[in-house]
């Protein structure tokens, strides 16, 4: 059934970011750490586990495919619940020290990927 | 008209479906015949996303973009960071986990490097813009890492809230830029595979920017670059208003 799909999909959700919150909470940081990355792993994890034993039935994939498909209208709803006016208008200083940053760390990429792509076996 | 707006606000997300389905479908129809696919339509959609949030913004005065008006309120649902989270994390369904412990080690670096640099780059503004203290420096520089770090910092550090507003506004600046820019420079830094959307992931942080820009890219890269991004603001929180102050402070 569809709904297990969407269950299991939920249940890695909320074990991820509660880790993510207790991670948080025990290094002494007001964020969530990580919490939707281990909430992927989860599910990365899981779905092989219950995949290989053939417990995973196509029906339960569609419920999180749905979820995987509908990513990007998701996006699109929050980037038009944005702040836009307040990054427009905020002066210089908040645009250039937003700006700036973020070309800096696109010119390291590439020396990252470089210098990190050797231990690969491609 | 009355019972519409009621109807339209106790309704939010199911209105919320039909609007982001409009915006979609003219961002695609952009694409196909007047960009002819230069740019996707997932960019273009998002692209058109932003614009309608200023304009409503203008309209509005308020901080929440299109949901600010009453009738598109439950874009703040389907836009919010549970629906957000959610999406993003069945986007690992089809990811890799070998590839992923192989980049491990690369997307921990990129996440100390991504934060050390925005820390960098956004405090040195702040100090050409005449922030000469540790304090109003350290809380921009954070806000150049994301616009959650800014103000965690800031509260830290006691910053005043002009400081504080100012280091928000720069991280809203970057998770704009980044969603805009990643579609266009990704041919230039060699983002086409998991490997580097993982770099790429830790060293923007900014996980709406950069779920954002990779939807628009290639959406098989999703889950890799959510992965170490979703880490990127707690290190920024982790390290802005302690190692990094600290180091700023003594260079002062």
């Amino acid at each position: 059934m569809v709904i297990y799909g969407v269950s299991f999909l939920g249940a890695c959700y909320i074990l991820g970011q509660l880790l993510g919150e207790f991670l948080a909470k025990w290094i002494g940081v007001k964020a969530n750490v990580g919490g939707v990355g281990f909430a992927m792993l989860f599910l990365i994890l899981a779905h092989d586990y219950f995949n290989k034993r053939k417990l995973f039935s196509a029906e339960a994939e569609k419920g999180v495919l749905f979820w995987s498909q509908m990513y990007i209208p998701v996006i699109v709803a929050m980037s038009a619940t944005q702040n836009v006016v307040v990054a427009l208008d905020s002066g210089v200083l908040a645009i250039l020290a937003g700006v700036i940053p973020v070309f800096m760390c696109f010119a390291c990429i590439p020396f990252l990927v470089k210098l990190t792509k050797p231990t690969l076996p491609q | 008209m009355e019972i519409i707006f009621n109807f339209f606000e106790k309704n939010g997300l199911i209105v919320s479906f039909v609007t982001v389905g409009i915006i979609s479908y003219l961002g695609f129809l952009i694409s196909n015949h007047i960009l002819r696919n230069k740019i996707p339509g997932a960019a273009v959609s998002i692209l058109l996303g932003l614009i309608v949030a200023y304009f409503a913004g203008l309209q509005t005065g308020g901080s929440k973009g299109i949901a600010d008006l009453s009738l598109f309120s439950g874009m703040s649902l389907l836009g919010g960071s549970m629906f957000r989270d959610f999406a993003i994390v069945s986007t690992a369904m089809g990811a890799s986990f070998m590839l992923i412990r192989q980049t491990g080690i690369a997307g921990a670096i990129s996440l100390v490097l991504g934060t050390a640099v925005s820390f960098m780059g956004g405090s040195v503004i702040a100090f050409l813009f005449g922030y000469h203290d540790a304090v109003s420096m350290a809380t921009i520089g954070s806000g150049a890492c994301t616009f959650i770090v800014g103000p965690v910092t800031g509260a830290a550090l006691q910053a005043s809230s002009e400081v504080i507003a100012l280091s928000i506004a720069t991280g809203v600046v970057k998770s704009i830029l980044v969603t805009i820019s990643t579609p266009l420079i990704a041919k230039y830094i060699g983002l086409n595979n998991a490997h580097a959307a993982m770099i790429y992931g830790g060293m923007m942080g900014t996980t709406s920017g950069v779920s954002a820009g990779l939807a628009a890219t290639d959406t098989k890269l999703v889950p890799y670059g959510a992965l170490t991004a979703t880490f990127a603001t707690g290190m920024g929180c982790l390290l802005c208003p302690s190692v990094f102050y600290l180091i700023l402070e003594k260079i002062l």
